[in-house]
This record gives C-alpha cells, structure tokens and sequence, in this order.
C-alpha cells in the first residue's frame, strides 16, 4: 500500500517497496517474518486457529451491525415533530415530490435522496414543514428518517472494515466500531432527516473503497481492483453531490492516488506503457467516471423540479425561462428597447435581484430624505420602471407618435412606474459604501433635474445599436458625476427592509456589479418574439447554479451579538446543538458526543502523534526494531497516517472559512478521529505486552485493556444515552434531574 | 513620536519604530500633521532623515542579493545580474524612496534567507563555531524583524522554518553523526529559530508599549484595563479609584463589547412609548439605554435588596460573585427591571426599564445575580476595571444585553439594551465592566446628585502586567476589522503579476511631475516569465530522476532544487497568501514577492546557458541575447525615470507616451 506519511520522508522512498501483497503493512515484512513474529508473540493468531478465523469475522461484523441498527432504529419515530434542520431538508425533499424548483447551497443529491426515500415510503409531499415543533400528524415521515437512519448505521460496519483492513487486527476494528456505535452524537445525527447520514455514508464508503483498492494493488487491473476503484469514484461523486464538505475526501483520494502514482513511476520494473495504463484507468475511474455521475444528479435535479417555485429570483433571466409557472416561460416579449417600455432591470451579478425602489425615503442622517432604491430578490410590482427620453415629460405612447427604439450611449431618464419618481444620483455618500453616490427616487410625476438624466450604453458594442431584452448587457453612466449605477451586495438595515444596497460608483472598473439586464419589457406597440431562444444549455445552468450555491454559501455569515460555534469547540465536546425543545415539559433531543468517546479521541491524537514522531525518528536514526516492533511501526504510520490525514482534512479546512459553522460540521472529521483512536489503542496494548513479554501475565495485557475500553465506553453510552433517545422533565442544572450528574462541562445545556 | 498611544491594525510596532527612531534622530519633534497626501514639509520636519532608513534599507537589498545567489552557489556574473535587476527595478526605488515599510520588510526577509544560507554552508566545515551561531541566530532575528515590520513577514519567516526543518530532518538521519550531536543541533536550531524570534517580537511591543505611555486617539478601541494603565486619559479618572465594589458603591458600567461604539449603560427621565410604530406595546416604563458618552446618567448605585440604605457601610461590605443585588439609577433612583415584555427593537428578547410602579399588576422583577466571568474562584470580589461581569435575572435568568441597535427618536438614538434569554456562551455584548467607581456616602437624593456631578478620586492605582497588555494588542490587532473599501489605485493579486495597474503617491501642486509606483515591466515580464520555467524544468528533471534518467549531476541538482525552494517558494509564499485576503490590496503588496522572483531570474539563465545550451554557438547566441535583453531592461528603467524620482516636468505628451498599458492611470493635468 502506499505510505500516506511514509511517501512524504526523505528516506523512505529509498527502501525498495516490499511487496505490496497481502493487505497490510504488518504483513509487508515477509511471510517468514511473520511466522517468526507469531511463533514469538503469543497475543497473535497462531496458525493453528486461522482455519475459524474467516467464520469468525464474518460473525463479527454481522454483530456489529446489527448492535448498529439495533441502537440507530431505536426510538425512531421519537419525537413525531419536525426536529432541527427536518425543517429544511424534508421541505426539500416534498419539492422534489412536488416538482418544484427551489434554491439551496448544497448540490442536489442528498435532498433527492430524501425526496425518493419519501415518495417510495408513501410520503405525498403535502406536509408544510413549517418550524421545528411542528407535529407530523397523520403524514408518513418514518420512511425518510429511516433511510437516513439506515445510511447512518451503515457507517458502523464500514468504519469496522476499514480498521480491519488497515490494520489487520480485529480487536482494533471492533474497539472502533464500539466508539461509533456507543456515541450519542454519531446517534442522534442518523436519527434524523438531515444530509449528514448520507454525506457521511459516501465519504465512509469512499474511505473503504480506497483501502481495499489498495490491498488489490498487488494485482492490478483484476476484477476486484477494477471494482473498488470505481466504486471509489462513485462514492466520491456521492460525497460532493450531498455537500461540499465532500471536497475534502476527494483531495485525501486524490493525495493517496499521486503518491500511488509516484511509486509506480519510480519502479523501474514496470514499463511507462504499464505506467500510462495505471494512470489512464485512475484518470477513468476517479475524475471522469465522478464527474459525469455528479453531473447527472444535476440533470437529474432540473428535470424533476420543473415548476416555477420559491428559487427562481436567485437565477438569471434566461435560466428562469426553463421553468413551467414562471412569468418567463413560452413568454413572448418585445426584443428591442424603446422609449415608453416599461421593463425590469435585473442585476447581472447573481442573486442580487432587480432594481427596485418603495415609497420609503432614507431615513435622515443618510445622505438625502429621499425615496430609497435597492435591489429585491422577488417580484413585485415596485421592480416596474418606464424609460423616458431626457429632455421630454410627453407620453412616449401616444399612439400618434412612432415607435422610437433606445440606442446604445442614449441619455435616458428612469422612471418608477408606482411612485413616479425618477431614478436620480448626486454627491452624497452611499448608506453603507461610503465612497460611493447615494441613489434615490426624486421628482414629482417625472419632473425632476438633470440629476435624473442616465447614459445607458451596452457593454462592447458599437454606438448607435438597439438594446435587446435579456441578452444585452447595459451600464447606467450618470451624466453629472460620471458614475456608474451598480449593486454593492450589502444588505440594507432594517429602515431600508434589508434589501440591497444600490450605489452609483465612481470607480469605472468593469465588474458585474454595474451590468444590468432588462428582463421584463412590456410595450404594445411593439411586435413580441419568443424566448424560446434564450434557452440556455446544459453546462451553462450547471455553472448558473454552482455560482448561485457558492454565493449563497458564503452569504450565510454570523451577525454580529449571536453565538456561534468555533472550530476549537468542537473536539472538545464544548457545545452541544439543541435537536428538539427548550423547557422542561418538552420532549428533549440534545446533539452532543458521548464525552467519554471524544475525550478518547483527542487523547489519541496527541498519543498518536508522539509515537508515530518517536518511531519516524527511530528509523531515520536508522535504528534495528525487533520484526514485531517493525510491522507494528509499520501499520501505525502508514495506516495510521491516513487516518490522522483524514481527521485533518475534515478539520482544519473550517478554520478558514467565513461561513456560519456548526457543531454537527466536525463528525466526518470525527469518524476518522474514532478510527485512529481504534487503530493506536490496539498497537499501544500490542507494544505494552510485548514489551513485558517475560512476565507471565503479560499476554492477558492486551485482552484486558482492550475488554476495559470497550466495556468503559458501553457503560458511558449507558450514562448518556438520553441525550439520543430523548428526554422529558427537569434541565439537567436541576439536581432533581436524572441527568444532574453528567453535566460535566457548564457549556452543555440540556 | 509624541509618546502617544495608537493603535493601527496592519502591523506590529516595530517598523513605525524604525521611522520614528530616524526621525528622532534627525530631531524632529512629531509636530506635523500626516493628514493629506502632497501636504508640503514644513521647515521643522527632517524629511531626509525620516527617508532615510527606508532608503538605507533599500539600497542595503543590493548588496544582499548579490550575495545570496552567490551563496546559493551559482556564479559571480549571476549574482551580479540579480544585483543589478534590483537596483534597476523602478518600482522598488519608489518605494524605497519614501517613509513606507516595504523596503525594511524586503530587507529583513533577504537577511534572513542569507544568513540562513551562510549558516547551513558554514554547517559542512565548523557546526558550533562563531560564525555557524552568528548566522544562525541572525536568521532568528531577521525573521522576527520581518514579522515585526508587517505579518506578511510571517510568510517568509515559515518559509525558513520548512527549509530549516527539512534540513534537520536529513541531519537527523545522518547516521555518522552520534545521537548527542543530533540532539544538541536541534536544540540550537529550536532555540535560534523559535525562541529568539518570539522573544525579539516581544522585545518589540515592550518597547512600544513602554514609549507609548500617554493615552491617544485609539483608547476606545481597548479595555477598560488597558486604558487604565496609560498615563492621561482614562488613567486621570480612575487612578485612585477603590478596587472592590461594595454595597453602596456608585459605579458606571461599561460594556466590553464595543460593537457598534464603546457605551456605558444609561438610563435617563423619558419612559418607552405606549404604542410603538408598529403596534405592538412596551410598559411604559423608564428607557434603559447604553449611552456612548460620559454623563451623569451613566451614574448607577449597588444596592443590597435587603437594605434601604444607598451609602457604603464602613467597613465597606465587598459584593461578590453570585451575589443578588439590586442597581439603582443614581439619579432617578429607580431600580434596574426586566420582565417579559418585548423589548422595542428585538422582539424576541426582554424590555430593560427602570421600574416605575403604575399599579397595573405588574411587580417589579429588579434582582440581578452576579456572574463575575473572569473569577478566579467562587468566591471572588467583584473588582473595578478587572472584573468582567454578567448580570442575570433572578426572575426570568436573561442577562443583561447591549442588542447594538440604535432607538428611533423616541430613545435619542441611544443603543437599546435588552434582557435576553440565552444558551450558554461567552460574547462580549453581555459582558459589563465598571469603569468608574466611588463609595457613595449621601443618603439623600440631593446631596446624592451633587456627588454624583463632581470628579471621582480617592487612591489605590493599579498596573497590568506586560504580558497581559501584550497579548490584548496583539488580540485586538489581529481581531479588529477595518471595512473593506474600494480604492482608486486598489487592485487584485491577478493585475500584479504581469503589472497591469500603478499607484501615483504625489502630483507637483502645479507642474505634471509626479511619482508613481510602477515597475520596470521588462523586469517583472521576464521574472514571472522565469518563474514558469523553472517550475516547468524542475517538474521535468524530477520525472527524470524518478526513472532514474539523471540530467544533473547530484549537487547540482542539489543547487538548483534549493534556489528554487527559497526563490520560487519566497515568490510564492509572499504571493499566494493575497488571495485569500479579505483586505483591500494595493500593488506595493507584492513587491516582496517580486523581489524573490527577481533573484530567481539569474539563476534560470545561468542554468539555461550551462546545461541546456549544447554547443559553444549556442551558449554565445545565448549570452548576446541575454546581454540584450538586459539593456533593453536598462532602457525601460531610464525612460520610466521620470515617474520614479518626479524630478522633472512632462508635457501631456510624454506621459501619453508613457501610458503603455491602457490599465496604467498616469495623472494628465487638462489645460
């Protein structure tokens, strides 16, 4: 297998690769050293009792998963009310079963999921899913929650066999598999209708796929290589197609897949035909074969959702077009602008919205009392201006006139069809964007000053041409000051209804800030055209909607006075997240791990690092390990290593972020966590016993402390099981609580 | 300079140090005002010897780039090169020129890739002699010069670090040398690389904070504590202030949040509206308000709820955490309330009012529990300045919260304060601080009022430790948020490399000359240019090597792999970061990373010349092109001269012809 750690040292790329058989490292160091290390070592499977190993294993895992569905399907239908984040994710999933369009920052493929599981389950898709609390009555929810439950307690046997195969010791597979199982937080997760079963379903599967692809290295291109390194590609799809988060196991694959890849460059044995071979089929299975799946859900996703829904202001004009409901659909409208249209002006920086204005006046102290204009994400009436010529206030549609078109680098003036005020700048500071012009809404019935007075111009084309509806892409020059009408994306406060700011720029930089489209256009005297052309393709509304999703993600920013929760909470259990009800009368659902388990966990990194830093050293040093040691080195560096890899990877990226954070977002890290733990526990009770190898009782060493962990953390589930299963009655700081004891840290408030 | 303290939130203190070191040496006496960009000097300003540290640092970058490519191991003729690409390149004279950080910060980042190199080439023949420890500490402390000018400087200094620690990593897998020896290296590289740099950085902001004693402009921004301890300012009232409230103290409180302004809790005659104008209804109680001036309404009284009496007993009685009190307002006497009435502009919290009893069945909820956050123990006392408290409510358990909205009319557009039920958690706008403090003494209300008007004083002064002062600015200054501002000359990291924007720093008040900050474009054309083939050539030979196909002979592999590791990386680490800032940009960011990229330019060639070029032809076809391309460079810098130096005025012409990017914005005057 490849050195996740190892292939990173100096040194280690010298040793020859010895052979990549058998799937663990510990075997790696030859089969006659491993009957020697058997022969010595009375903790490992003598040969005698491999004959009932296989039954065994399989009696194992199908323990372990059943104690996994037993714990997970436990309770389910507890409590019948929407809990937390259902709110969300099942009013997704019903329009998925309604068919129509919404918007959402994560791609698609979770809430499809839901949707199907709801739709095959006898959900019909009628259920408001209003608010957390709300009850469920008669509607069928239990399909939904059990197929995020059965995804979740999925992950217990993956997590099993992934240890297994790193490590090949069952006792470290099975002591993971109990920190899974017996943690209330990975419990309470699966329970519910929400993305984290399923994306953690895909990364723990992709997890595996990768492992055991890389114990078939030793014979590649046959049938269950071929099988493992697609089904890794599949899974990743998977992973990303639930949420982003599931970048990050693509970069761990893609890390795994290139020092793989150097390793077969570097041997000399192999031709570079072979070589080009060997990246060919990973080029195949893990970038396109991922790809094109992860585009189909998107395909997918906008076939089902079809009708006009909630979603449509966040996307572009054209993109609306698509969707059955929507005021653009098979609409027909005149191409060209002219004098007397009465049009929407539509941002071309997505989810800004259209420019819009209201009978309020800025409130005194910003810039001038006059009417506000802001950009709205939603249709309304007040989206609605007519343009005028400039210097005439006569009704451009007065039958008796001709049609006069608007031309590029025209001064026009804009008027607000429901106040009747002019679209106006001048030299005072923007509300929020000091060093932009404040815009406003002035004059009375049209007649205002030559503050009104626009130069509209297309952007890269010739003076003189018509603007087209839709497709030209126009900036507003004020003729006083030179500036350019743009959005700035900042949200108004309260006075200005949080909409968005609009500005007049003084900085000419061409962004998508100051280009608008017209996107409504309504003028009988002209002859209309179908939109039907504007349709946009296929790779086009993919881009539209990963722009949108990203935007959207980056807008879900904390405001300032609310608590939030921080990364360095996280491994440390700080902070719980409330599933279900407040007072004590209410049915209590608490989001926290088990602190036992992940107390567990943060020691072992630090344990981990330790060693694996003293053992690294010690070969670098170039010291002789007796063959038990080296194997044990071997797994717990290389194994090991792509765990903690994992852990980091699923970690530390958050601290970068902007975003709102919650604590629910450190699980996939902590599964990797719980897997090392597993793995590092197992070897440090293997170098215990061997290192007292000449006291008689010290092979019992490693059974104990292996009974005693599993054991300790089955008695702290026992301890805080009702966090998971739900709890009515007094808070846990009342001493009458059963729970009054297991407040171990004042932050945790259930 | 005026012993001042300010507070400026992109970089430490040292470089303004340095500045201020030249000009105290040039004796200037800090009174001018830096308020306007082409403000002439008055005569008692010593320009040149504020100009010249910068300058001096600037040109000492010559120098020390020459050195650097020779220590990297490449030839003389090289390092001449990369000497001369310096001193020519327009755009770091401009900057050097002038009071501006950038050529201490390029200076201190080459010191420390060149004493690093001295070291680890000193390392073959004499580890542990002077020289070997002369170099290395200098790395240190170049490295936390560096950081202290700017945190870019950060960036340079983990560059060193992963240089450093790769090299020990071989060290340590030298199995010639004993396991003592290794250890003692470690121990020195841990010592001169991490220990020293932190300690040189701490050294830096002792003394910053020991010149800068007197209060200024930026107090506000910093607790009340550290206020406290400069002289003037805050200092003036508290000094002498008692430590421990007791039960009667008169105190106002201070919330620690400072969001939107630093404000103390407030409450005054006019009671909330009836009716708001959306509807809903309020109590019709006194306003509770934080206020973000000093006033007298800002004047509250501890009151212990089982007594009348609103003096300080003598021995004064301390309050303590998790004690119940009650505050009454000092000038009004009424009680600090809440209860379960919507508060004006966040309806999803409390209303905070000063009780006023219309008889309505409405009692009065006026019992505050004491949450002394940052105590020590259970038992603490609740202390002046130090004490971070919290106040909850006996009745309803909300605590009391500055909301940071802002009241309409009604409420004098004081920010509103509110009760609100929470989870747990830390956040500073429910966290209060008392600022001012005396033992109140009149029992009647109106010798109470008078008191309340006149100045604290009484004795007892009290000092933070350094580290604490330290580790607040350090906090703040990483912490603190200036809004990002769009700016004529601001740019993005992409505009950079290829120079496609400018600066103007100055415009003659009525000639054209003018000075810009633009570089010598066949400079910086050529660099990035050098940059891609290096990466493109170094990708190559490690394929080769890899299938054990070796183009170079080992050491020189060794050379070109590690002037590409401080070179390139130095490039990219000074690059790259800039992206991901949130900050507004300028262009003089990215002439550190220039800088690197520039001493990688010679090196390319040289290796061109050497191993690409097979036969002697080739090789002088090669040197006359580089020659020319050389002067063409020398040409460029001449014509770009007059930008550099603003020495002479241009007709409208000259700088037409000067514009040879269209994104160049060189100031034409119209006549």
């Amino acid at each position: 297998m490849p050195p996740a750690v190892g292939g990173g040292l100096a040194g280690s790329e010298l040793r020859p690769r010895r052979g990549r058989c058998g799937s663990q490292a510990a075997r790696a160091v030859g089969p006659d050293v491993a009957t020697e290390a058997t022969a010595r070592s009375p903790k490992r499977p003598a040969p005698s009792s491999r004959r009932f190993e296989a039954p065994g294993r399989w009696a194992l895992l199908a323990l372990v998963t059943l104690m996994s569905f037993a714990t997970r399907f436990h309770r389910l239908d507890q409590p019948p009310h929407i809990c937390w984040d259902e709110t969300h994710f099942g009013k997704m999933g019903s329009y998925y079963i309604n068919r129509t369009f919404f918007f959402d920052v994560h791609p698609p493929l979770g809430k499809m999921l839901i949707g199907l599981a709801g739709h095959l389950s006898g959900y019909d898709g009628t259920f408001l899913f209003q608010k957390p609390g709300d009850e469920y009555e008669h509607h069928s929810y239990l399909g939904m929650r059990g197929f995020c439950a059965f995804l979740g307690a999925l992950l217990i046997p993956f997590a099993y066999l992934t240890v297994l195969e790193l490590s090949q010791s069952l006792p470290a597979a099975l002591l993971t598999a109990a920190l899974l199982t017996f943690d209330t937080g990975c419990l309470t997760l699966s329970q519910y209708i929400l993305l984290d079963p399923i994306l953690m379903f895909f990364i723990m599967a992709a997890m595996l796929s990768m492992v055991k692809y890389n114990s078939c290295a030793n014979r590649p291109f046959s049938a269950p290589w071929w099988l493992w390194l697609s089904l890794t590609g599949v899974n990743l799809a998977g992973a990303l197609g639930v949420k982003f988060v599931g970048l990050f196991i693509i970069l761990q694959v893609g890390w795994n897949t290139v020092s793989d890849l150097w390793h077969l460059f570097g041997d000399l044995s192999l031709s570079m035909v072979t070589v080009g071979k060997h990246l060919t089929a990973r080029i195949l299975c893990l970038i396109v074969l991922p790809l094109a799946l992860y585009t189909a859900t998107y395909a997918v996703h906008f076939m089902v959702l079809n009708r006009s829904g909630p979603g449509d202001g966040f996307f572009s004009s054209a993109f609306q077009a698509r969707l059955s409901g929507n005021n653009l659909h098979n609409a027909s409208i005149p191409e060209h602008l002219a004098y007397g249209s009465v049009i929407t002006v539509k941002s071309a920086r997505m989810a800004v919205g259209y420019l819009h204005s209201h009978g309020h006046l800025y409130p005194e102290g910003i810039g001038a009392r006059q009417q506000q204009v802001t950009t709205y994400l939603h249709k309304d009436y007040n989206n609605l201006w007519i343009i005028k010529k400039h210097n005439t206030n006569s009704d451009p549609l007065d039958p008796s006139l001709p049609v006069e078109f608007v031309r590029h680098g025209d001064v026009i003036r804009l008027e607000h069809k429901e106040t009747s005020r002019n679209l106006h700048s001048h030299y005072h500071e923007a509300p929020l964007t000091r060093k932009h012009y404040q815009v406003t809404g002035y004059g009375i019935n049209g007649t205002g000053d030559s503050n009104d007075f626009w130069r509209i111009e297309v952007v890269n084309r010739k003076f003189g041409n018509r603007i087209k509806v839709l497709r030209s892409r126009i900036r507003l020059i004020h003729l006083v000051t030179g500036c350019v009408l743009g959005s700035s994306g900042k949200v108004l406060p309260k006075w200005g209804w949080e909409q968005l700011e609009v500005t007049c720029t003084p900085y000419l930089k061409e962004t998508l800030n100051s280009i608008w489209n017209v996107e409504d256009h309504i003028n009988p005297k002209l002859p209309n055209i179908s939109l039907d052309v504007l349709q946009p393709s296929f790779p086009e509304i993919m881009l539209e909607a990963h722009m949108v999703m990203i935007r959207g993600n980056n807008g879900l920013k904390p405001k300032d006075n609310e608590f939030t929760s921080k990364p360095w909470h996280w491994p440390i259990n700080y902070q719980g997240l409330r599933f279900s009800g407040i007072n004590d009368t209410d049915f209590r659902v608490y989001l926290l791990g088990n602190p036992v388990v992940w107390w567990l966990n943060l020691l072992s990194i630090a344990l981990y690092l330790l060693s694996g830093s003293i053992f690294a050293v010690a070969l670098q040093r170039g010291a002789r390990l007796p063959a038990e040691v080296e194997g044990l080195s071997q797994v717990l560096l290389q194994g090991g290593g792509q765990l903690l890899l994992g852990w980091m990877m699923h970690y530390f990226p958050f601290f970068l972020m902007g975003r709102i954070l919650y604590f629910h977002h450190y699980f996939p890290a902590m599964l990797f966590s719980s897997m090392l733990t597993g793995l590092l526990w197992d070897i440090l009770l293997r170098l215990c016993a061997w290192s007292l190898a000449s006291f008689s009782l010290a092979g019992h060493v490693h059974t104990l402390g292996i009974l005693s962990l599993l054991l300790g953390i089955a008695y702290s589930f026992y301890l805080f099981h009702p966090l998971a299963y739900g709890m009515v009655g007094p808070l846990a700081q009342d001493p009458r609580s059963p729970m009054a004891g297991l407040r171990w840290l004042e932050s945790w408030d259930f | 300079m005026k012993r001042i303290f300010f507070f400026d939130g992109s970089g430490p203190p040292f470089g303004h140090m340095l500045l201020a070191l030249g000009g105290y040496l040039g004796g200037f006496d800090g009174n001018f005002l830096w308020n306007r960009i082409g403000a002439e000097y008055s005569t008692n300003v010593p320009v040149w010897s504020l100009r010249l540290l910068p300058a001096l640092a600037g040109a000492l970058s010559v120098p020390m780039a020459y050195q650097i490519v020779w220590e990297l191991g490449f030839s003389h003729c090289a390092a001449v090169g990369a000497a001369l690409l310096i001193l020519i390149e327009n755009a770091l004279i401009t900057q050097s020129r002038l009071m501006l950080l950038e050529s201490a910060l390029i200076f201190f980042n080459l010191l420390a890739v060149l004493s690093y190199l001295k070291f680890s080439n000193s390392q073959k023949h004499g580890p542990f002699s002077p020289s070997w420890w002369f170099w290395l500490v200098l790395t240190g402390v170049a490295c936390a010069c560096a950081v202290g000018i700017k945190y870019v400087g950060v960036f340079t200094y983990l560059l060193v670090l992963g240089v450093a620690a790769v090299h020990a990593w071989h060290l340590i897998g030298d199995q010639t040398l004993s396991n003592v020896r290794v250890l003692c290296h470690l121990l020195a590289r841990a010592v001169a690389l991490l220990v020293i740099p932190v300690l040189v950085y701490l050294l830096f902001f002792y003394v910053h904070l020991l010149v800068l004693c007197r209060s200024g402009p930026h107090d506000q921004i910093m607790s009340s504590a550290f206020q406290a301890s400069l002289e003037g300012g805050l200092a003036r009232i508290t000094q002498g202030q008692p430590l421990e409230v007791a039960y009667g103290s008169q105190v106002t409180l201070k919330n620690a949040f400072g969001q939107p302004v630093p404000c103390w809790l407030h409450s005054h005659q006019s009671t909330y509206p009836v009716i708001y104008e959306n509807g809903r209804g309020s109590s019709h109680q006194q306003q509770v308000t934080c206020y973000p001036f000093k006033d007298v309404n800002n004047w509250w009284i501890v009151k212990d709820p089982g007594r009348h009496q609103l003096v300080v007993n003598n021995p004064p009685r301390p309050v303590r955490h998790g004690d119940v009190v009650q505050l009454v307002h000092g000038m009004t006497t009424r009680l600090l309330n809440t209860h379960d009435v919507a508060a004006p502009l966040s309806p999803h919290s409390q209303e905070v009012s000063c009780y006023i009893d219309y008889n309505v069945s409405m009692p009065a909820q006026n019992l505050w529990r004491l949450d002394i956050v940052n105590r020590e123990s259970d038992t603490d006392v609740w202390k002046t300045i130090l004490s971070e408290v919290r106040f909850v409510h006996v009745n309803t358990s909300a605590i009391l919260k500055l909301s940071g909205a802002p009241l309409p009319d009604w409420g004098f557009r004081q920010l509103e304060v509110v009760g609100e039920q929470l989870s747990r958690g830390y956040h500073g706008s429910t966290v209060w601080s008392v600022e001012e403090h005396r033992y109140g003494r009149s029992q009647e209300q109106k010798e109470r009022e008078l008191e309340l008007h006149s100045p604290t004083q009484t004795d007892v002064s009290r000092n933070l430790s350094f580290m604490a002062r330290f580790s607040e600015l350090q906090w703040r200054m990483l912490t603190v948020r200036s809004d990002d501002s769009e700016h004529k000359y601001s740019s993005t990291p992409l505009d950079w490399v290829m120079l496609d924007t400018n600066i103007a720093y100055w415009l003659h008040p009525r000639t054209s000359a003018q000075i810009h900050l633009l570089g010598n474009i066949v400079i910086w054309a050529s660099a990035s240019l050098a940059t891609l083939v290096y990466a493109l050539l170094f990708i190559w030979y490690l394929f080769r090597r890899r299938r054990r196909v070796c183009d170079l002979p080992e050491d020189c592999w060794l050379r070109w792999a590690l002037a590409g590791a401080l070179c390139a990386g130095g490039w990219a680490v000074n690059y790259v970061p800039f992206f991901m800032m949130e900050k507004t940009l300028f262009l003089y960011h990215y002439l550190p990373a220039l800088t690197f990229q520039i001493l990688l330019l010679p090196v390319v060639l040289e290796h061109i010349s050497d191993h690409l070029c097979r036969s002697q032809l080739q090789r002088s076809l090669f040197g006359a092109l580089v020659v020319a391309w050389f002067a063409s460079a020398c040409h460029v810098s001449n014509t770009l001269r007059p930008l550099t130096y603003g020495d002479r005025s241009l007709s409208p012409s000259e700088l037409k012809a000067l514009r040879w990017k269209d994104s160049w914005d060189i100031l034409i005057r119209k006549y």
